[in-house]
């Protein structure tokens, strides 16, 4: 495929990772998500933008069945991860949490050591063997969280009294410590001052050598800076999903448009 | 150098803009009075609140603490006794047996004539007879002293030091309670026999010590108030609270977390829910009636145990357990569930790794109040039979716990309801030491709240 479409990007069609068909989302009576149609590839990283309220992270929360901690909440249509599909009832959502890792909007690290905060995805599901393997994997996560220069003296202190664009690069860390197939974030850079944020993106972009990241962000330049793909929500449709150069360059939708020229937000 | 500032221009040397009539920063507008004005109204109207509540509890700890203070020490009389073997061991061959059919009524005349000795010795025992003498010491004086003679048959024909309780009115005198006046109207003493006291004082026979056996011992009988302990209440109640330790802060706990976590969310948990509540306003004794029926009546238990009562509490401190864990549990922030969800955690890790930790203070401190609530409970106890007056001390638990026991609310009812004034006294040192124990708990709640909230 040879179109012009391509600017200077990094952008070659990956293999599929996750795919949704007709996804519908119910609370009690609401209908949140609507038709949702969308190919998460592997190896890149997906933004979902779209006013607020629109569904972005409504659906970010049913590729990983976070959905079902929530009484009311329902979900229909069809999503699967590596072909399989993921509302299927024999489906565990623990062990699919476990390769589907998330990061949530406020840095909430655990009330313990930094250490234990990332150790403790490997310790549940059993990653290491040994002590040393453990120090192994919680060095090398809070590396790839950019992290380790700055806490490898003090891995005993507490997670919590880290600074706000730390503790969510702890639990950056924490997710990648899992060894994770997709990670899921949610706004992650949303409670970060410019600086930390500018940190986060940077590490976003390396995630991606390892996982597939799908990343909801209220700013359109964050997705510009970070995504090879990017889906735009209105009222809980899918309006536009494609390259994130042509969605903010020529974007098809009329929708799409007066979003990105902040006509409507 | 602040007094010439406020008349430059700050800075640039821009002119100051007018001010128009707007009022001078410095001067109260009357908005501005009024509000100040209701503020000062409801300070002083919240400081004499709190004056009021402090200077209840001033005149109730103050007032518990004057009469009940002088239970906790006792007056004691020394009497050299001697220990006659005619008497004690008709039969001359010393073997504890056949002395025991000595009765205390055979040790009687010996205290008496050795109390009277002691007092002749000192020029002192003139005109009193020896029943006077003998009514000044305890009338346990004698089993006392049969059961030192009985454990040391060799010491017959000996004359050994004795330290007898004295009688209840005799340490009323010394404690102020008892009066000449009043000896004269009294059946039990005479103005004759507390001038006999006031030289036996004089004389060092008489002193008032310590009275361990107030703390440990066991209840006497109404005409034996010097004699009478809470030991067996104290023993009654600590077993009850272990019951109700090890019964309901599991069973409260674990039914807050699957509340909590676990059930879903529909009209028949929101039942649950409203009965809980509903349970923890339901008078007290109701559980009693329910523990009577339910207990001892249908399940056979035996009354005045502690473990019928350890029950009955348990279902009364279940609610406060349930209802302040539930509300440490909310109180942790749904985000640390979410984030170990999100890993990959179970429900159950998520809760007991993450959530229970953090909630742990405040269920601590819910069952620490559950437990002081229920040491202080006394009405359904009365109705499961733990009023019966119990002598013997319960065995160790498991079966102490279904041995007839006392507790020390139920004590201090009981020794209100006695005639003899001396009891008072001593209902109100039960009362200090049933204080004790609940600030006791509480600082203990207090401390366990702080080390677990200071490891982050
Ligand atoms: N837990 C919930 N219960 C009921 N409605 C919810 C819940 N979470 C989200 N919603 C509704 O779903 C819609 C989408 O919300 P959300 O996915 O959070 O939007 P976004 O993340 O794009 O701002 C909103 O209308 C919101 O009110
Ligand atoms: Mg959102």
């Amino acid at each position: 495929m040879n179109e012009m479409t391509m600017i200077d990007r990094d952008v070659t069609t990956g293999t599929l990772k996750i795919s949704a068909r007709k996804a519908q989302v119910y609370y009690g009576e609401t209908h949140a998500i609507k038709d949702v149609d969308i190919d998460i590839e592997d190896k890149m990283v997906t933004a979902f933008i779209g006013p607020s309220g629109c569904g972005k992270s409504t659906f970010l929360r049913c590729l990983n069945r976070m959905n079902d901690t929530i009484d009311i909440c329902r979900v229909e249509g069809q999503i699967q991860l590596d072909g399989q599909d993921i509302y299927d009832p024999k489906v565990d959502p623990v062990q699919l949490r476990a390769r589907v890792g998330m990061v949530f909007q406020k840095p909430n690290p655990f009330p313990k050591s930094i250490f234990d905060n990332v150790a403790y995805g490997p310790r549940i599901h059993g990653l290491a063997r040994n002590r040393a393997d453990l120090d192994e994997i919680v060095e090398k996560s809070l590396r790839r969280a950019a992290l380790w220069d700055e806490v490898k003296d003090r891995l005993q202190a507490p997670g919590t009294g880290l600074s706000g664009g730390q503790q969510q690069r702890l639990c950056i860390a924490r997710a990648v410590a899992t060894a994770p197939e997709v990670l899921l974030m949610d706004e992650p850079c949303s409670a970060l001052d410019p600086i930390a944020t500018a940190q986060v993106e940077e590490l976003i972009d390396e995630l991606r050598s390892n996982f597939s990241v799908v990343i909801v962000t209220h700013s359109m330049q964050q997705a510009a800076r970070v995504s090879q793909r990017t889906a735009f929500f209105h009222l809980g449709n899918l309006v536009e999903f494609g390259e994130t150069g042509d969605i903010f360059t020529n974007p098809s939708d009329p929708r799409t448009e007066s979003y990105i020229t902040g006509r409507i937000g | 150098m602040s007094d010439s500032t406020h008349d430059l221009p700050p800075g640039s040397g821009l002119p100051i803009a007018p001010r128009g009539d707007r009022p001078l920063l410095t001067e109260l507008d009357p908005r501005t009075k009024k509000r100040y004005a209701a503020e000062r109204r409801f300070k002083a109207l919240g400081l004499t609140a709190v004056c009021i509540g402090v200077l209840c509890l001033v005149v109730l700890v103050s007032s518990v603490l004057r009469q009940g203070l002088p239970a906790f020490t006792q007056t004691f009389i020394d009497v050299p006794v001697y220990l006659d073997p005619a008497t004690l061991d008709p039969d001359g061959n010393r073997d504890p047996e056949q002395m025991k059919s000595v009765l205390t009524f055979g040790y009687q005349p010996l205290i008496a004539a050795g109390l009277e000795r002691a007092l002749d010795d000192r020029g002192l025992g003139e005109q009193v007879t020896a029943d006077e003498v003998a009514g000044l010491i305890s009338r346990g004086a004698a089993a006392q002293m049969r059961d030192y003679v009985l454990a040391n048959p060799e010491k017959l024909g000996e004359t050994i030091d004795f330290n007898f309780v004295a009688n209840g009115r005799v340490d009323g005198y010394l404690k102020g309670r008892v009066t000449m006046e009043s000896a004269a109207l009294d059946s039990q003493i005479s103005p004759e026999q507390l001038q006999l006291v006031d030289k036996l004082r004089d004389a060092g026979l008489i002193e008032k010590k310590f009275n361990w056996a107030f703390i440990t011992g066991p209840d006497a009988s109404g005409n034996r108030p010097e004699a009478a302990g809470m030991g067996v209440a104290i023993i009654g109640s600590a077993y009850m609270m272990l019951v109700v330790l090890v019964l309901a802060l599991p069973i409260g706990v674990a039914a807050s977390i699957y509340l909590e976590e676990f059930a879903p969310q529909n009209r028949f948990t929101d039942i649950i829910e409203v009965n809980i509540s509903n349970l923890a306003a339901v008078p007290s004794i109701v559980f009693g009636i329910l523990g009577l029926a339910i207990f001892i009546n249908w399940a056979g238990l035996p009354q005045s145990a502690p473990i019928v009562g350890g029950l009955v509490l348990t279902l009364m401190t279940l609610p406060t357990i349930i209802i302040s864990t539930r509300a440490s549990l909310k109180s942790v922030p749904p985000s640390i569930r979410d984030g170990a969800l999100g890993l990959g955690a179970s429900k159950m890790q998520a809760v007991f790794h993450h959530v229970l930790p953090l909630a742990a203070p405040g269920i601590l401190t819910g069952t620490i109040i559950g437990l002081a609530q229920a040491l202080g409970e006394t009405a359904p106890l009365m109705l499961i039979g733990m009023v019966a007056f119990v002598r013997d001390f319960p065995d160790a638990p498991p079966a102490g716990l279904f041995e007839p026991a006392s507790a020390l609310p139920v004590q201090v009812y009981n020794w209100t309801q006695r005639s003899d004034p001396a009891f008072v006294e001593r209902a109100s040192g039960a009362i200090i030491v049933l204080l004790i124990f609940l600030v006791l708990m509480n600082t203990v709640a207090i401390i366990l709240r702080r080390r677990f909230e200071r490891r982050w």
